[in-house]
């Protein structure tokens, strides 16, 4: 079977998930991980599934993007070794005067302490930027890279805060 | 309040005894450790069902789930449904947990439900019974439950906070069929389970 990664982009309106959806369920593309969000009005999905050739799927979906309000890609995929994240889960939040870097500036910091991005959102609402990324951090990095947050934030004058999201087993 | 919690901050005129008195997990016996289910097996979301709590299957019940709980590493709640069983029983333990305030220590509950509750905060859960994700939950860290204890059937009310009040919540919404995926808060509050090297 072939795994595939699939992005729709457009203007939104109701429904485009239900079409979307049904028209890989009647390929027998088996939907696996999704995500969909607005950005910025924007209908964004990206999924993969399991099924079907990519050059099917992305005939099947071309009736959707007919009107030109909607983008549909798929590519064929290798399968991931299904690994789960390794080390320690964090939740960075950045907010302040929109400018220019701050997710480059603020990942950069994360990556060079080992940090490892699994989940990220940006917003721009009026003149305020705000970024919150969840992060998977080597055992005992988190304080030092606070610190390191902390001064990188201050340069570009935005605010940082780093807390642990780690999970209570119940 | 620390210890083996009372409820002695309840008014004494609230109807049913307060604490667990008296009542040691020892008085069930020894008990079978089972094996754990996983969702999607389907006893997991159905109601469970009210149970006698003196009748001995619900004692002997207690006693596996209080078996199965202890043998789990970092388990500190086990609802019957869990174990296969659609029954409202669970056994609860934070003894020693970093986040838990009241503690009451190993006991088990039959036909418990939320009698109060207040404060409620976000945290993030997992369960034995969804070993790959986590998830972003919304629960009152201020509680009152009530419940009967198995074997005596002595229904008890526990004033509990912090962790022991997530996981006594947790634990109730299994026994009526609901796990933390029915109450995430949000699409993007679910979480591939981390691995801890």
């Amino acid at each position: 079977m072939n795994e595939l990664a699939i992005t729709v982009i457009g203007r939104d309106r109701p429904g485009i998930v239900a079409d979307v959806a049904e028209v890989l369920a009647r390929l027998g593309a088996n939907l696996t991980d999704s995500t969909m969000t607005r950005l910025r009005g924007h209908f964004a999905m990206t999924l993969i599934c399991v099924g079907p050739a990519a050059t099917e799927v992305e005939a099947a979906l071309a009736p959707l993007a007919a009107d030109s309000q909607l983008v549909a890609t798929v590519r064929s995929v290798a399968r991931d070794g299904e690994a789960a994240p390794a080390g320690e889960p964090y939740v960075m939040a950045v907010h302040g005067a929109d400018r220019m870097g701050i997710v480059a500036a603020m990942t950069r910091v994360l990556t060079e302490a080992g940090g490892n991005v699994t989940d990220l959102s940006t917003r721009l609402a009026g003149s305020l930027y705000v970024v919150v990324a969840e992060v998977d951090l080597p055992a005992g990095a988190a304080t030092a890279l606070a610190e390191r947050l902390a001064a990188t934030a201050a340069e570009l004058g935005v605010e940082v805060t780093l807390r642990p999201a780690e999970p209570d087993l119940l | 309040m620390t210890g083996r919690g009372d409820g002695s901050d309840l008014d004494p005129q609230t109807e049913g005894h307060t604490g667990l008195g008296d009542w040691t997990p020892e008085a069930l016996g020894a008990g079978r450790v089972l094996p754990v289910v996983s969702a999607p097996e389907a006893v997991l979301s159905r109601d469970g069902a009210e149970v006698d709590p003196i009748a001995d299957e619900t004692v002997r019940l207690a006693a596996d789930l209080v078996a199965t709980m202890r043998v789990s590493p970092g388990c500190v709640g086990l609802a019957a449904p869990q174990v296969g069983v659609g029954a409202r029983v669970f056994a609860v333990d934070v003894t020693g947990h970093a986040k838990a305030v009241t503690v009451h220590g190993t006991f088990v509950l039959c036909n418990a439900r939320v009698v109060e509750a207040s404060r409620w905060k976000v945290g993030r859960e997992g369960c034995m019974s969804v070993p790959d994700l986590t998830g972003d939950v919304k629960r009152a860290s201020r509680l009152v439950v009530e419940g009967a204890l198995p074997g005596s059937g002595q229904v008890v009310r526990l004033t509990t906070d912090g962790f022991e009040a997530r996981a006594l919540q947790h634990e109730i919404d299994h026994c009526a069929g609901l796990l933390f995926l029915d109450r995430v808060a949000g699409a993007h509050a679910i979480y591939q389970r981390k691995v801890y090297l």
